[in-house]
């Protein structure tokens, strides 16, 4: 009977203690690069959503506006990015149901961003995304990250992913304080070939997002001019037959 | 109000549609020391009467710091009073953790009647038996709200609660289209004259009061009483009776100002003040 008793307790606190934790991420999306510019901030993704090295979505919108006066852009766990977005119209509509003329701006979408991608890792469940929130409220700009392990940040650029390592040495270059739309988006556009150069899940399918005082605009998917004529591209193989 | 066979519970409507129980809380407002707040477009000022039961006690606080944009002034049970403000402290500083943001006070006091309104529905409870005067800044400026135990919030330019608040609203009737615009100074000395109106021809000392001012690029702070007292030495008069030992520095005051110059003084040509300082102010 003890012993029945105890093997029972024993499985109950076996399947009790079966943790459910994310391990690893499955359709994950590449870079995200932003920066501030003169009227507010402009944003670029690619609209891959990679199946581990297979990329297999080529439609992903990785850009959306929160609320009247922010914009989010994730790379990571697409699953988890629209979770966020639920969490957000959730946010977004309890705020506007309140209806007085107060409303969030994109500094404490931002915090609250925080407080939920924090509050995960310590559950050891994070939400595994690199987020990026821009927006302007009351001539304000504000641009900042949070990171799946509850780091965050604000800055006039900021980039995720592979963006770190390509885009961000480019922006500390060539950023300055109120850039214009069209060099703010020429320089965008610098960073996102060269990670479509060089990031292998990166691909030449991008949208550029600008919030202003006014609202967001998401631009239509396009592509990118590439340039692939270079003369060590040609005849690869000269010097070792049947190599690629 | 007469005792009646609806008033024992609050779950317990009267047959001309009143809940007793919570008329009954209101009273207990009207029993407590008078609060009065104004606000101007940039500045919200809250006053309060400080009387202690004896010589030997000190006095209740009846104002306090919720945040650094948000302070409340309270009439009725302290008590309870006490217990809604640390409410109001968790939220602002709930928000403020989750937002990096000050909550605004429009959605702080809807907080806080909708917690009132709990207390008279409940048949297990009982109704909050205080009226807060809640002062504070969003993002549309200053504003003034005074939250009732009955669940109701109302905003003002300018209010007045407690024992004899009608002698104070009386005079913030008369003023208040001013008040919009009032100087800093302008608006304290309001709330100062406002004060000494409910005291019934008592002298206003800034040992029997309490002021506390927030604003735009000002957080809430609770002036000290030298500063205080510096502010009605400006405009007091000094009343025949009291002798000078009673009050030392209001020597320096006794020369100057002839209240009605007083009055003068501030901008306003009103001769009501003068009159109204020999005469006990109206009780409701």
């Amino acid at each position: 009977m003890d012993s029945n008793q105890a093997g029972k307790q024993h499985s109950l606190m076996g399947s009790e203690a079966a943790s459910e934790r994310t391990l690893y991420p499955y359709v994950t999306g590449s870079s995200v690069v932003a920066l501030k510019f003169k009227d507010g901030i402009l944003m670029a993704a690619d609209m891959g959503g990679s199946y581990g090295s297979t990329l297999r979505y080529k439609s992903v919108e990785r850009l959306k506006p929160a609320g009247k006066h922010s914009l989010l852009g994730a790379s990571g766990e697409i699953s988890d990015f629209q979770e966020i977005l639920r969490y957000l119209d959730e946010l977004i509509l309890y705020d506007n149901m309140w209806d007085d003329g107060n409303s969030l701006g994109p500094k404490e979408v931002h915090n609250y961003l925080t407080r939920v991608m924090y509050n995960r890792r310590n559950k050891f469940d994070p939400l595994w995304n690199s987020l990026v929130l821009g927006g302007v409220k009351n001539g304000q700009k504000y641009l900042g990250m949070v990171s799946m392990i509850g780091v965050n940040f604000e800055d006039n650029h900021v980039t995720t992913g592979f963006g770190n390592h390509l885009a961000r040495p480019i922006l500390r270059d060539e950023w300055h304080e109120n850039l214009s739309y069209e060099d703010g988006v020429k320089l965008l556009e610098k960073c996102m070939r060269v990670l479509l150069y060089r990031d292998r899940s990166a691909i030449n399918k991008l949208q550029i997002a600008k919030i202003t005082e006014e609202g967001v605009t998401i631009s239509p998917p396009y592509a990118l001019k590439t340039f692939w004529g270079f003369s060590a591209f040609e005849n690869p193989t000269v010097g070792a037959e049947g190599s690629w | 109000m007469f005792r009646n066979q609806y008033d024992t519970d609050v779950t317990t409507w009267s047959p001309a549609g009143r809940l007793f129980q919570v008329e009954y809380a209101m009273e207990a407002v009207k029993q407590g020391s008078a609060a009065i707040g104004l606000r101007s477009k940039t500045h919200v000022v809250l006053a309060c009467v400080n009387k202690a039961n004896s010589e030997l006690s000190s006095h209740q606080k009846k104002i306090f710091k919720v945040d650094d944009h948000i302070g409340v002034a309270i009439a009725g049970l302290t008590a309870d009073g006490r217990v809604l403000s640390r409410y109001m402290r968790s939220e602002c500083i709930n928000h403020s953790f989750t937002y990096e943001s000050p909550l605004p006070v429009g959605r702080l006091v809807v907080q806080l009647a909708d917690k009132a309104q709990v207390c008279t529905q409940r048949s297990w409870k009982r109704p909050f038996g205080v009226g807060l005067l809640v002062g504070g800044l969003d993002e549309s400026g200053a504003h003034l709200y005074y939250n009732c135990p009955s669940g109701n919030y109302f905003e003002y330019q300018a209010f007045a609660i407690g024992s004899r608040s009608q002698a104070a609203k009386t005079y913030l009737e008369r003023r208040f289209e001013n008040f919009v615009d009032s100087s800093w100074d302008d608006l304290i000395k309001d709330a100062l004259i406002a004060t000494r109106e409910t005291l019934q021809g008592e002298k206003l000392r800034s040992s029997i009061c309490t002021v506390a001012v927030m604003g735009v690029g000002e957080p809430f702070h609770i002036l000290d009483q030298e500063t205080v007292q510096q502010l009605i030495d400006k405009f007091e008069l000094v009343v025949e009776d009291e002798g000078p030992a009673a009050e030392p520095d209001a020597a320096a005051a006794e020369e100057g100002a002839e209240e009605g110059d007083a009055a003068e003084q501030g901008g306003d040509a009103d001769q009501g003040a003068a009159p109204d300082q020999g005469v006990a102010p109206m009780e409701i």
